[in-house]
């Protein structure tokens, strides 16, 4: 008895951590591959935010280099730069950049391949979706930029880009920190929208609006932020809802299925293709803290979770918040981290 | 932009009240006067290439000197031991926006403390970053005001220079805005804290720490610079002892070798008042106890003297690299110690 206190102390104590689930958790051993991206001497990767690969393996970084400058004494307070986008071979050579110099790069949050092999980012200050061929090319843009930006200082808006307060809902093709893009298989296109707004948008493969749903709040079908999101093969649409630490599930349509509780802030989420599909989820610690969280979980489509690997911290098999998971081969990931300003290759056992 | 304009008289204020001359001077008297040499054309820069303000200089084993400075940019040169130039490391880096100190650790890793980015950088001695200290702020949310955020342990308001202990547990100076000094374990992992958020005048509190160096049996020594003294910390950091009678404590440097010697610049200030100058600039050589060996220099924009010296490599006690903020510029001193000689002043 007296023994069992103590036990029965540090179970509650675990407990009350919340995001770890009430079942033991099966560890998955995993392998950090060393130096998996070859950087050219004169580049360097920022939070890498977004990371992602095409079917030719080549990977793409979508990276914090900078912030962006503003050009003062003009009609508007102009700003420009601030993010690039870097493609590498499967070897992790570097090949080259794409979009020097953009409109679109600013503040950058995903970058994401699709089917066709099309690269698609998500930048979450000049709020923009912007997709691009697979040489390299802009072949549609979603959102658009604010013309100039509050200097000094951003007061708070008491209005969200598109109308409304933040986080309203508003219907409108407008993003206000938008956060991730993901396609079902006839091609629609479904933005998560994202750390002001609060909802999801979707757009048909042609880019015209089609609906938006959800707004800030913590009941089904509503986002405290909408920070990641992923399709399955069926059409399912998972989204990763950081500010009340769930999994969202929702039909092509935005009707609410469920919401998986128990596997903490899911701030990347990736969904293997294939017919066994599985489901990726970061519960990525803050970029304050590296004492707490940054474990990655797998599960099963419905929520089952397999295992989990990975802590917080700085080494090789730690996270640093976790942005951005690539996970086109099963057990192979590219995971992107905002605080070690670094990608990893892991290779699960 | 409200906040904005009513901090401008506040910083006018600041700007104008400086501290006292008498608290300039440094307390210590009859200090004898160690010569020295400047090494003339210490640093070759390749035709077009500048340095900004010089506030970040180190040498690594091989005797290559690391200039952090502040260019249009702020950029990282290496130079070889001859000074010749070597490359540029951390070109377009998300944590480089305004430079405040680099130190070669016993691996010839090179870090980085930047004080626009509030981020701490490992890199290898080849240039890759190894580590990330602190975070950037946000783009997103604007122009940013410097307010600091009490009890954070991974985060810095403002740092200004790191250290090791010889098990490589690093230390920080934290800084403009925080006002500590933070202990981490070689994989960046928190272990302890001194001072706080909050200014202090007690010892283990600090007014602007603003530079910091350890010794070989891994005691600290935290240049206090608003409060006017030098504090040594033990290894957990208790305060052990304080240092104040050679001036600001600006900058501190404890020497390698089997006796470890402290260096400590009683920089004159930026902003130069009349008087200031004649009784400013110069920097001390003490054993690590506190006993004053000597000094030497003196505040000047001329090749010699010092123009608010900002940082100091010492592995060698005998070859002082100084970088300048004012002058943009990093001098190799060669002291003669065995010419040290009383000076009537």
């Amino acid at each position: 008895m007296k023994g069992l206190l103590p036990t029965l102390l540090a179970a509650t104590a675990l407990c009350a951590l919340g995001a770890a689930a009430q079942t033991p958790v099966p560890e998955i051993a995993f392998d950090s591959a060393p130096n998996p991206l070859a950087l050219p001497d004169d580049i360097y990767l920022g939070e890498a935010a977004g990371v992602a690969t095409n079917s030719k393996s080549d990977i793409f970084v979508y990276t914090r280099t900078g912030h962006p400058t503003v050009s003062l004494g003009t009609a508007r307070a102009f700003a420009h730069g601030g993010s690039r986008l870097f493609q590498f071979d499967k070897s992790g050579k570097f090949v080259r950049e794409i979009g020097a110099n953009s409109y679109g790069f600013m503040y950058a949050q995903q970058v994401r391949v699709d089917p066709q092999d099309n690269i698609w980012i998500v930048d979450q200050m000049t709020n923009y979706v912007m997709k691009f061929d697979p040489e390299g090319r802009v072949q549609m843009l979603l959102g658009r930029k604010a013309e100039g930006v509050p200097v000094p200082g951003a007061p708070l808006r008491t209005q969200a880009i598109g109308g409304g307060a933040p986080g309203a809902g508003e219907q409108t093709d407008l993003f206000d920190r938008p956060t991730d893009v993901a396609w079902d298989g006839a091609g629609n296109i479904y933005v998560s929208d994202g750390l002001n707004n609060a909802r999801v948008a979707k757009f048909n493969k042609n880019g015209v609006f089609v609906k938006s749903w959800g707004a800030k709040g913590n009941e089904p079908g509503n986002f405290g932020t909408a920070r990641s999101i992923a399709v399955d093969g069926r059409g399912a649409v998972y989204v990763g809802d950081g500010g009340n630490k769930r999994i969202e599930v929702f039909d092509g349509d935005g009707n609410f299925k469920t919401a998986y509780t128990n596997v903490g802030n899911p701030q990347a989420l990736c969904i293997t293709p294939g017919a066994n599909q599985v489901l990726y989820s970061s519960n990525s610690n803050p970029p304050n803290d590296i004492d707490t969280a940054g474990e990655i979980y797998k599960m099963r489509l419905d929520g089952t979770i397999i295992g989990k690997f990975g802590r917080a911290g700085k080494l090789p098999k730690e996270f640093g918040t976790v942005n951005a998971i690539d996970c086109r081969t099963d057990n192979t990931l590219y995971v992107g981290e905002i605080g070690n300003m670094r990608v990893q290759k892991l290779t699960l056992r | 932009m409200q906040r904005y304009l009513a901090s401008l008289p506040a910083m006018a204020l600041l700007l104008c009240a400086g501290p006292a001359l008498a608290q300039l001077k440094a307390k210590a008297e009859n200090v004898p006067e160690i010569p020295y040499d400047s090494v003339p054309n210490f640093l070759k820069l390749p035709a077009g290439e500048y340095l900004g303000e010089s506030v970040g200089v180190a040498t690594n084993s091989k005797g290559h000197t690391f200039v952090y400075h502040r260019s249009a940019n702020t950029r990282l040169f290496e130079f070889d031991q001859n000074g010749n130039f070597v490359k540029e490391i951390g070109k377009g880096y998300y944590g480089f926006e305004f430079a405040h100190s680099v130190r070669v650790d016993a691996e010839d890793n090179i870090w980085t403390v930047d004080e626009g980015t509030n981020v701490v950088t490992k890199f290898s001695p080849e240039g890759k970053v190894l580590m990330v200290l602190g975070r950037r702020p946000s783009a997103v949310v604007g122009a940013q005001t410097t307010e600091n955020q009490p009890g954070q342990k991974y985060l810095f308001c403002r740092p200004t220079d790191v250290a090791w202990d010889p098990q490589g547990d690093i230390f920080i100076s934290d800084g403009y805005c925080n006002n500590r000094v933070m202990k981490y374990d070689k994989n960046g992992r928190f272990l302890a804290e001194a001072g706080s958020d909050k200014a202090g005048k007690d010892p283990g509190q600090f007014n602007l720490p603003h530079g910091i160096a350890a010794d070989a049996q891994g005691n600290v020594y935290v240049a206090d610079r608003s409060n006017f003294r030098y504090q040594v910390l033990d290894n957990n950091l208790k305060p052990k002892a304080v240092y104040d009678n050679v001036g600001v404590g600006w900058t501190v440097c404890v020497s390698q070798g089997p006796h470890q010697y402290l260096f400590a610049s009683n920089s004159n200030p930026n902003g130069n008042r009349p008087g200031s100058w004649v009784i400013t600039g110069e920097i001390y050589k003490m054993e690590l106890d506190g006993t004053i060996l000597g000094r030497f220099g003196h505040a000047s924009k001329e090749f010699g003297g010092f123009q608010v010296v900002h940082m100091m490599d010492c592995r060698n006690p005998n070859e002082i690299v100084v970088g300048e903020i004012e002058s943009w510029r990093v001098q190799k001193l060669l002291l003669k110690p065995e010419a040290t000689r009383a000076v009537v002043r």
